[in-house]
């Protein structure tokens, strides 16, 4: 389980003090997978910043099982906006970079690489470049490294967001379908309301800054559908109008 | 091949390599007209072949030298000079830059008096090395490194501090140590840095070592060209000029080599 438990971040800079984060509360339940939205500068990525230890909170906390974040990175497991995959390194080299850095190259380890290669069909790549991959495989790579080291829990930094809207839609969908066959906790920063709709269980919405959960919308009633179905779900309108007129309103 | 070509693919590549071939076949007509042109002006005694010298007099020279054994002495003393400054303010430059790069405090307080020395025309340090080094190859060398040090530092530095902000997140949040974000990250994301700092040195050594040597030196290139022009025999000084060329060009050959198994190997290496 993972709670953020009233979380602050200010920034000190020669021209003052920001106030990013103030007061911070929600937890993420075993297995489920949170989205959180926000007007742009609400300290959504500060808040994924806490939670994967790159950053202290000011205060409050981020625990992982019980553990503070910066205690627990070895646990977490980060996709970035863009793949960032090394193109001096081939596929292969690239998705056991984690363990590399740990020292975790063994052979148990290295076998659940190969099979991730194999089930989400990169395994005929692993000796090629980055570069000569098209954009949704190399985002699927990035997914397959994140999860390589088997972190306890996933965090999505607007994974999609360097994607064009049809790679955007079948990579977001792979992704999805991904995690939910790993059986991960997972929480996604976006600013695309359909997206996070159509990914996770409970939304959180940001206000603007400082960023305050303003709500948390639990979408228990589309669980189990692909992201494509969610977006053609009834229901699916209904939370966008919410979610959109909380952030109109927050703006 | 996999499969045929198709015809319009053919007329392509044929199109492609005939364009090739003609540049290539320009470029070595140029050369040779070019020298043609002054052997002919030289004997025709349209210009005065003892101020302009002609290729057949530096070639005469060249053999003369050969024969004598000097052209080894000469072009090896340079050779020797250049690749020991080029190697030495190469490597020192780029691991002094690590060092900035892991202390960015020391980096904020030397970096005015790296903008100094920079700006410093390195040359006027010749006398000062002569008198503190003495007058041999040593002092050569040190005004090879002095030119190409301060350069290879900046150079390498701001390529280390311009390393992808996104991929150095990506690693720090793998729990990656300093040492593992440089040698997994930052230096092999500076190769392309790297070989340019190479590719700029070469000819900065070569910059070095001929200054190094009109000022102090009893033999290398930059001797002969100093003695030639002394004892006004422009054949040997043109010849060590061209022969200088040649030299130069050659090494720079080698470091696009170098370039070439260095990136293999950093492609092939995991």
């Amino acid at each position: 389980m993972v709670q953020f438990d009233h979380v602050q971040k200010r920034y000190q800079s020669p021209n003052g003090e920001i106030s990013a984060l103030e007061d911070v509360t929600f937890s993420v339940m075993e297995g489920d997978f949170v989205s959180i939205v926000g007007p742009s500068g609400c300290g959504k990525s500060t808040l994924l910043s806490i939670a994967v230890g790159l950053e202290q909170p000011s205060g409050g906390q981020v625990y992982l099982d019980g553990l503070p974040a910066a205690q627990a990175v070895s646990r977490m497991g980060y996709m970035p906006q863009r793949d960032e995959l090394f193109p001096w390194r081939t596929i292969w080299a690239n998705v056991t970079l984690g363990l590399e850095i740990r020292g975790q190259k063994d052979e148990a380890h290295l076998q659940r690489v190969e099979a991730l290669l194999e089930r989400y069909g990169l395994l005929a790549f692993r000796s090629k470049l980055p570069g000569q991959l098209s954009g949704g495989m190399r985002q699927r790579c990035a997914l397959i490294r994140t999860l390589a080291t088997d972190p306890g829990l996933l965090l999505l930094d607007e994974p999609f967001s360097a994607l064009d809207y049809q790679t955007r839609l079948s990579v977001s969908h792979d992704i999805h379908a991904m995690i939910r066959q790993e059986g991960k906790t997972a929480i996604l920063v976006t600013h695309d309301i359909s997206e996070s709709i159509s990914m996770s269980d409970h939304v959180v919405v940001l206000s603007a800054r400082p960023g305050r959960v303003k709500s948390i919308h639990d979408l228990t009633p589309l669980r189990g559908l692909s992201p494509m179905e969610r977006r053609e779900h009834p229901l699916f309108s209904k939370y966008f109008n919410a979610i959109w007129k909380e952030l109109e309103l927050s703006a | 091949m996999p499969e045929r070509l198709s015809s319009e693919r053919l007329t392509y590549l044929r199109r492609r390599s005939r364009e090739a071939r003609l540049v290539h076949i320009t470029q070595v007509l140029l050369l040779l007209g070019a020298f043609a042109l002054w052997e002919l002006a030289a004997r025709m005694d349209w210009i005065d072949s003892f101020l302009l010298s002609s290729p057949s007099r530096m070639w005469e020279t060249l053999v003369g030298l050969y024969q004598s054994g000097d052209l080894w002495l000469h072009l090896g003393t340079s050779c020797l000079e250049t690749a020991v400054g080029f190697l030495l303010g190469t490597a020192a430059g780029t691991v002094i830059a690590i060092l900035l790069w892991l202390s960015p405090r020391l980096y904020r307080i030397i970096d005015p008096y790296l903008v100094v020395l920079s700006a410093l025309p390195k040359t006027a340090l010749g006398p000062v090395f002569i008198v503190w080094i003495g007058a041999g190859p040593e002092s050569i060398i040190a005004m090879t490194l002095a030119i190409s040090l301060v350069v290879t530092i900046l150079e390498m530095h701001n390529g280390f501090l311009a390393t992808d902000p996104g991929k150095l997140r990506l690693i720090e949040t793998m729990g990656a140590s300093r040492r593992q974000v440089l040698f997994k990250l930052v230096l092999p994301a500076n190769f392309a840095t790297f070989i340019n700092a190479l590719k700029v040195n070469v000819g900065l050594s070569w910059v070095g070592v001929i200054m190094g040597e009109f000022l102090v030196s009893r033999a290398g290139l930059g001797y002969l060209i100093v003695y030639g022009s002394q004892v006004f025999q422009m054949d040997l000084v043109m010849a060590s000029v061209l022969l200088l060329a040649v030299v130069a060009a050659g090494m720079y050959q080698l470091i696009r080599l170098l370039e070439r198994s260095l990136k293999k190997r950093l492609e092939g290496s995991q």
